[in-house]
C-alpha cells in the first residue's frame, strides 16, 4: 500500500472541498471493504482518502415524498434492519442479506457497494480493468466462467459488481451527486456506465464527485430479489435479478450478467396483464435472456440469470 | 522389562474419555501465541519479490532503488542472472526493513529485466501438454483383454479433480534472529525438533547452536516441514542486518502460488463386472500434475487392489506451477474420488446398490471384515434404506436428493520419539517432548497418557512441547504424531512411576513391584488401604527429582501403536437441477483408528477433515489463466473454501471396538480426509441421474452434466 493522508471532514462541503481531479488525487473511504483491498494490491493509490461516516446527513434514512431518501454512507446492516426498508422495498433487504458475512454488512456502506469496482480476477490479478493484452482482451479466450453474457460484446466483459444496483434500477430510484460546482440527480439507470476504455470507470461519478444519497421514489407495489451464489459463505452471486410489480408491466432487471445492471424490458412488457405463476414466470425468464451471448464458458449463467428470474418473480407475486 | 501395554479399556481413568482441548480457552481468546505474533525488541519485517512470470530468465536485477531507502536493514538478491523462474510467485529477491510498508516500498524500487520464456499452465488436455508428459510404463496383471470381452457389464467413464492447495489460514513463515553465535528461530511448522538441521545445513551453521521454538501452528496440512527458502533468507536478512529479529511470513496471494499444493488427478476408467456385480477387471489411463516435477500418481484401483485382470498407465504432466507439497494423505482422495467414481457408475449401470458392489467385492480388499462392519453402520447413520434411490429413479421436483458412498485406507503408525518424565519433591509432574501441536490434540493427548499412567488429574501435570531443547520427537506428517508420543510418553511415564515406586515401598513395607498408581495415591496392589499419598510418596525424594525417558521405535512399536485402517463415508447431498447448487445436507464418516484416547478429539479431527474434504468436493481449485501463467485466484474470495452454513450436519463415528482397541494408537490426521470428495461426487450423481465428472462440483458442472436439460 502507498502511503497516504487521512481527512476526516464533518460536513460535506469541508468533504468535497478535498476531492481532486484525478482518482490518484484523493478518494472517498466509507466502509472502506473494497477500496482498501484495492489499495493493498496495488490496484488503485490515492495520496488522500476523504472519510465520509462523519458526515451525518449521508448516515440517515429517512422517509421523502412517499419514498425514501438513503445515505449513501448507511451500513448494509442499518439498511437491512431499517423498518421503513422492510416495510417498502423487500428488493433492497434481500439483496442486503445476500451479502452474507456479517462484518461486511456492518462495515460496508449503500454507496460503497454502488461504487465497489468489479470483482473480475484479471483487474484484481493487475491485468487492468479490461484485461488487455496486445491490443485485445485476455478474457474471450481465458476464464471467463464468472463473466459477462449480456452486454458483453467488448472491450469490457466484466459484470457490475453492486447488490444494489439492479433493485434500485428497478424501484426508478435516483442518486444524489454533490461536486464543488453542485448538485445533480442522475437516475439509477444512467448512473452504472460500461467503460470504453482503460482509463473510464463503472459509473459517471467523477473523482472530484460524492455520492452522497439515494432517492427512491414511493413504491408502486412489491418488489423481490432473487440472486444465486454458489456459497453460503459470503460470495459472489453468478446471476441475479430484481423485480419490482407494478400495476402494468412488471420492472425486471437483471444482476451480475453484465458490465452494468441490465433492464429486461421485453420480459416485463410480456407479462403486462397476465396472472403471474410458474409458467408466467418462466416465459418471461425467457424473454429476459433471449439477447445473452454467453462467451467460452457462461454458457450456464444464461440459465441461472432465467432462474433469477422466474424466482424473483415469483416471490414479489407471493410478497404481494 | 517394565509393563508398559495400555491399561484394559474397562480400566481407563483418563484415557477414552471426552477431554476438551487444553489450550482451547488460549485459542479461542486469542491469547495463543503463534510465529508471527514473536514481536521481539528491534523487530524488523520482511517483504518478498516474486517472480511475475510463470516461465522466464532472469536477465539482470538492480537493487539499489531498495538498498538506499531509509529504513532498509538488508536486501538480499534470491534469484541471479541467468536463473530460469518456472512459476509466478517464485521468490527473487527479499528486503527486510524497519516496518512492513517501507519493506514493500522497497521492493517496488527493485528493477528486474526478463526475458519471458513459453509456458505450460495446464494439463488437463493432455494431448496439448505435449512434451510435458512424462509417462510411466504400461502395468498388467492377469488378461484385461479377455476379462473385458467376456464381461456381462462395462462402464468406463473420465474423471477429474484439480489442483489445490493447502491454504493454511497462518501462513508459511517465521521469526529468525541472528546475532551471531547462535540463531533464534521461531517458525510456523509440522516440524519442531527435526528443523535446526534442515535450516543448518542450508546455512552451513551447527544445528546445535539454532533455538526452534513454536507454541503453536494455524494448518500446515503436509505443507510445513521443511526450513524452505523462505526460512533460510529471513535468517541471512537477519545477519545482513546485524543480528536484528526479521519477521517474515508469505502474502496470501503467494501463499496460494508457492506454499504447497495437492496434485490434480485425471483419468479415463474402464471397469467390468459379471451380472451379479463381481467386478472382473479394471482399466485405467490417469494422468496429473504437481508443478514442475510432475505429479503423485494415485494408487489405483483404489481399496480394490486385488481386481484380477488390470492394464494401468500413468502420466505425471510438468506445468510451470509452484510445487507439489504432501497434503493430507498424500494420492490417496484422488485415488478415493477415481476409483469410487467408476465403481458408482458401474453400480448405476447395473442398478445395484453401490453399497452391495462394495460388499459384493470386498474381498478384493485388504481389510474385508472392517469394511462389513462399518458400511453396516454407515447405512444405519445416514439411513440408507429409507433415502437411497436407484440412479434410474429420481426424487420429485427440481431439488433432488441423492446419496453416496466411499472408501478409504491408510497406514499410520508411530513415529520415532523421545520424551521425558519428571517428577518432583513437591509432587509437580513435567512432561518434556519436543513434539508438535497442530492443533490435533497433541498436547491434550499427551496430558492424557501421562495422567492415566500416574494415577493422576490433568492438572497436575505440565506438559512442554513445541522446543527443540527438549527430547526429539518427530515430524508430524503420515499420521503417525499420536502413536510416537503415546508411546514415549507413556514409557517415560512408567520408567519414572517405577522410580517413585522404588522410594516409597520401604515406607509401605512393601516392594516397588507391589505398588500402582491411583487417584493421586501410591498403594499396595490388593489392599489399597496401604497407601501413601501421591504428595506423601513424592516428598520421600528429599532435595532429587525423578526424570526417566521413554523412547518409541517406529520399527518396533511394542503393542502401544500400529498402521492401517479403514473407513467408510456416506454423503447425503440435495441438488438444485434449475441452478446447479449442491448442498450438503449429511456426512457420515464411520472411521477405525484403533484404540481411541480422547473420542471428542477424534470426532473434532473427523469433522476437521470432513470440512476440508466438502471444500475440495464443492468449492476448491486452482484456476490458471493459460495466457498469462498466471494464478487468477490466489486469494479467498475466488479460491473458495467452505463457510459454516456450506457443511450440513457431520456425524462421525469413531469405529471403537475391542478387535480395534486392542491394536493400539494409530494416528488420525489423515484418514477421514480421503474420501469426502468421492462421497460427494456420488451422491450428486445418485441425486441428478448423470455423472458430473469433474469436481469441484459447480453450479456450471453441474448444470454442464445435465445438458442444459432445464435450459
Amino acid at each position: 500500500m502507498q502511503r497516504f493522508a487521512y481527512a476526516n471532514p464533518a460536513t460535506l462541503k469541508e468533504a468535497s472541498g478535498l476531492l481532486g481531479n484525478s482518482w490518484d488525487d484523493a478518494q472517498i473511504l466509507a466502509g472502506g471493504t473494497d477500496l482498501l483491498s484495492l489499495m493493498k494490491e496495488g490496484l488503485t493509490a490515492p495520496k488522500l482518502l476523504v472519510n465520509i461516516k462523519n458526515i451525518k446527513e449521508l448516515t440517515a434514512i429517512a422517509p421523502e415524498k412517499g419514498g425514501l431518501r438513503i445515505g449513501a454512507a448507511v451500513t448494509l446492516d442499518e439498511l437491512a434492519e431499517n423498518a421503513l426498508v422492510r416495510r417498502q422495498f423487500p428488493a433492497l433487504v434481500q439483496a442486503a442479506l445476500g451479502i452474507t458475512s456479517p462484518q461486511i454488512r456492518n462495515m460496508g456502506t449503500m454507496g460503497g457497494d454502488l461504487c465497489q469496482r468489479p470483482r473480475c480476477w484479471y483487474f484484481r490479478q493487475g491485468h487492468g480493468l479490461l484485461a488487455m493484452r496486445d491490443g485485445k482482451s485476455l478474457i474471450p479466450a481465458g476464464e471467463n466462467q464468472y463473466h459477462a453474457i449480456l452486454g458483453n460484446s467488448g472491450p469490457a466483459y466484466f459484470v457490475s459488481a453492486s447488490s444494489f444496483g439492479p433493485a434500485l434500477v428497478a424501484l426508478d430510484a435516483s442518486m444524489r451527486v454533490v461536486s464543488p460546482s453542485g448538485t445533480r440527480d442522475v437516475p439509477a439507470a444512467q448512473f452504472f456506465v460500461t467503460p470504453k476504455d482503460e482509463a473510464s470507470r463503472e459509473t459517471v461519478l467523477q473523482p472530484n464527485e460524492i455520492l452522497t444519497a439515494i432517492h427512491i421514489p414511493a413504491a408502486a407495489a412489491h418488489s423481490a430479489t432473487y440472486e444465486i451464489r454458489q456459497r453460503e459463505a459470503i460470495d459472489w452471486p453468478l446471476a441475479a435479478a430484481s423485480v419490482v410489480l407494478k400495476s402494468g408491466a412488471p420492472v425486471i432487471v437483471l444482476g451480475h450478467v453484465a458490465p452494468i445492471p441490465w433492464p429486461a424490458p421485453e420480459a416485463g412488457k410480456f407479462l403486462a396483464g397476465k396472472p403471474l405463476n410458474e409458467e408466467t414466470a418462466t416465459e418471461a425468464a425467457k424473454l429476459a435472456l433471449q439477447g445473452a451471448a454467453p462467451l467460452s464458458q457462461n454458457g450456464y449463467k444464461v440459465q441461472l440469470a432465467r432462474v433469477s428470474v422466474k424466482r424473483a418473480l415469483l416471490a414479489a407475486a407471493k410478497g404481494a | 522389562m517394565p509393563d508398559y501395554s495400555w491399561p484394559a479399556m474397562e480400566k481407563r481413568k483418563v484415557m477414552g474419555t471426552r477431554v476438551a482441548r487444553v489450550d482451547g480457552g488460549q485459542k479461542a481468546s486469542g491469547r495463543a501465541k503463534y510465529a508471527s505474533d514473536w514481536h521481539r525488541k528491534d523487530l524488523l519485517f520482511a517483504a518478498l519479490l516474486s517472480s511475475p512470470h510463470a516461465h522466464a530468465r532472469l536477465v539482470s536485477m538492480d537493487l539499489s532503488g531498495a538498498k538506499n531507502m531509509k529504513g532498509v536493514a538488508a536486501v538480499r538478491a534470491i534469484a541471479k542472472p541467468g536463473d530460469e523462474i518456472q512459476w509466478q510467485g517464485a521468490e527473487i529477491a527479499a528486503v527486510a526493513a524497519e516496518t512492513e510498508e517501507i519493506a514493500r516500498d522497497a521492493v517496488r524500487q527493485i528493477k528486474v529485466e526478463w526475458e519471458v520464456l513459453p509456458h505450460v499452465v495446464s494439463e488437463k488436455d493432455l494431448a496439448a501438454a505435449g512434451t510435458r508428459v512424462k509417462a510411466a510404463g504400461e502395468q498388467v496383471t492377469g488378461d484385461p483383454d479377455q476379462a473385458f470381452k467376456d464381461a456381462d457389464a462395462t462402464v468406463e467413464g473420465f474423471y477429474g479433480i484439480p489442483v489445490i492447495t493447502h491454504c493454511c489460514l497462518e501462513p508459511h513463515g517465521q521469526v529468525v534472529e541472528w546475532p551471531g553465535e547462535s540463531i533464534n528461530y521461531w517458525p510456523s511448522t509440522q516440524n519442531v525438533s527435526g528443523l535446526a538441521t534442515d535450516l543448518g545445513t542450508a546455512l552451513k551453521f551447527p544445528p546445535d547452536k539454532i533455538k526452534v521454538h513454536q507454541d503453536h501452528v494455524g494448518g500446515g496440512f503436509g505443507s510445513k516441514f521443511a526450513a524452505d527458502r523462505w526460512g533460510v533468507d529471513c535468517a541471512n536478512l537477519s545477519k545482513e542486518a546485524g543480528g536484528k529479529p526479521v519477521h517474515y511470513f508469505l502474502e496470501r496471494n503467494v501463499e496460494l502460488m508457492i506454499a504447497g499444493n495437492r496434485p490434480s488427478a485425471f483419468a479415463k476408467i474402464k471397469v467390468a463386472a459379471k451380472k451379479d456385480g463381481t467386478i472382473t477387471a479394471w482399466q485405467s489411463e490417469s494422468w496429473s500434475t504437481g508443478g514442475i516435477g510432475g505429479g503423485g500418481s494415485p494408487p489405483l484401483p483404489y481399496v480394490f487392489e486385488n481386481i484380477p485382470n488390470q492394464r494401468k498407465k500413468h502420466s505425471a504432466v510438468s506445468i510451470n506451477t509452484g510445487g507439489v507439497r504432501a497434503w493430507r494423505a498424500p494420492n490417496h482422495p484422488q485415488a478415493s474420488f477415481l476409483t469410487c467414481s467408476a465403481l458408482e457408475d458401474l453400480a448405476a449401470k447395473l442398478n445395484m446398490d453401490p453399497t452391495d458392489l462394495f460388499l459384493k467385492n470386498v474381498d478384493l480388499t485388504a481389510r474385508a471384515e472392517t469394511y462389513k462392519v462399518q458400511i453396516a453402520k454407515a447405512k444405519e447413520l445416514i439411513e440408507w434404506q429409507k433415502h437411497w434411490h436407484p440412479r434410474s429413479q429420481l426424487t420429485a421436483g427440481p431439488v433432488k436428493r441423492g446419496l453416496g458412498m466411499s472408501i478409504m485406507t491408510w497406514g499410520g503408525g508411530g513415529h520415532t520419539s523421545e520424551c521425558r518424565t519428571s517428577i518432583f519433591p513437591d509432587g509437580s509432574v513435567v512432561v518434556d517432548i519436543g513434539t508438535q501441536d497442530l492443533g490435533t490434540g497433541t498436547r491434550t493427548i499427551l496430558n492424557m497418557v501421562v495422567a492415566e499412567t500416574l494415577g493422576l488429574p490433568l492438572s497436575a501435570i505440565k506438559v512442554n512441547i513445541g522446543d527443540n531443547a527438549l527430547p526429539k520427537s518427530g515430524p508430524s506428517g503420515g499420521s503417525t504424531t499420536v502413536g510416537g508420543v503415546t508411546s514415549s510418553s507413556r514409557k517415560a511415564s512408567v520408567n519414572a512411576l517405577a522410580k517413585l515406586f522404588d522410594v516409597a515401598a520401604p515406607a509401605l513395607g512393601t516392594t516397588a513391584d507391589q505398588l500402582e498408581a491411583v487417584d493421586q495415591h501410591i498403594q499396595v496392589k490388593g489392599n489399597p488401604a496401604k497407601n501413601l499419598t501421591w504428595q506423601a510418596a513424592c516428598s520421600k525424594l528429599g532435595v532429587n527429582r525423578i526424570s526417566e525417558t521413554g523412547f518409541n521405535d517406529q520399527r518396533k512399536p511394542e503393542g502401544l501403536n500400529s498402521s492401517g485402517v479403514g473407513g467408510i463415508q456416506m454423503a447425503d447431498v440435495s441438488v438444485d437441477t434449475e441452478t446447479g447448487k449442491v448442498r450438503m445436507n449429511r456426512f457420515v464418516a464411520v472411521q477405525d483408528v484403533g484404540l481411541v484416547v480422547n473420542p471428542k478429539l477424534a470426532e473434532s479431527q473427523v469433522h476437521g477433515a470432513c470440512i476440508m474434504g466438502i471444500c475440495a468436493a464443492l468449492f476448491e481449485e486452482r484456476v490458471m489463466d493459460k495466457q498469462t501463467g498466471h494464478v487468477l485466484n490466489p486469494d479467498m474470495e475466488f479460491y473458495k473454501l467452505a463457510g459454516i452454513g456450506d457443511i450440513g450436519e457431520i456425524i462421525a463415528h469413531m469405529d471403537i471396538r475391542p478387535e480395534n482397541d486392542k491394536r493400539g494408537v494409530i494416528g488420525l490426521g489423515e484418514p477421514p480426509a480421503v474420501g469426502v470428495v468421492a462421497a460427494i461426487a456420488n451422491a450428486t450423481a445418485n441425486a441428478i441421474g448423470v455423472r458430473v465428472p469433474e469436481v469441484p462440483l459447480t453450479p456450471r458442472r453441474v448444470l454442464e452434466a445435465l445438458g442444459g436439460r432445464n435450459a
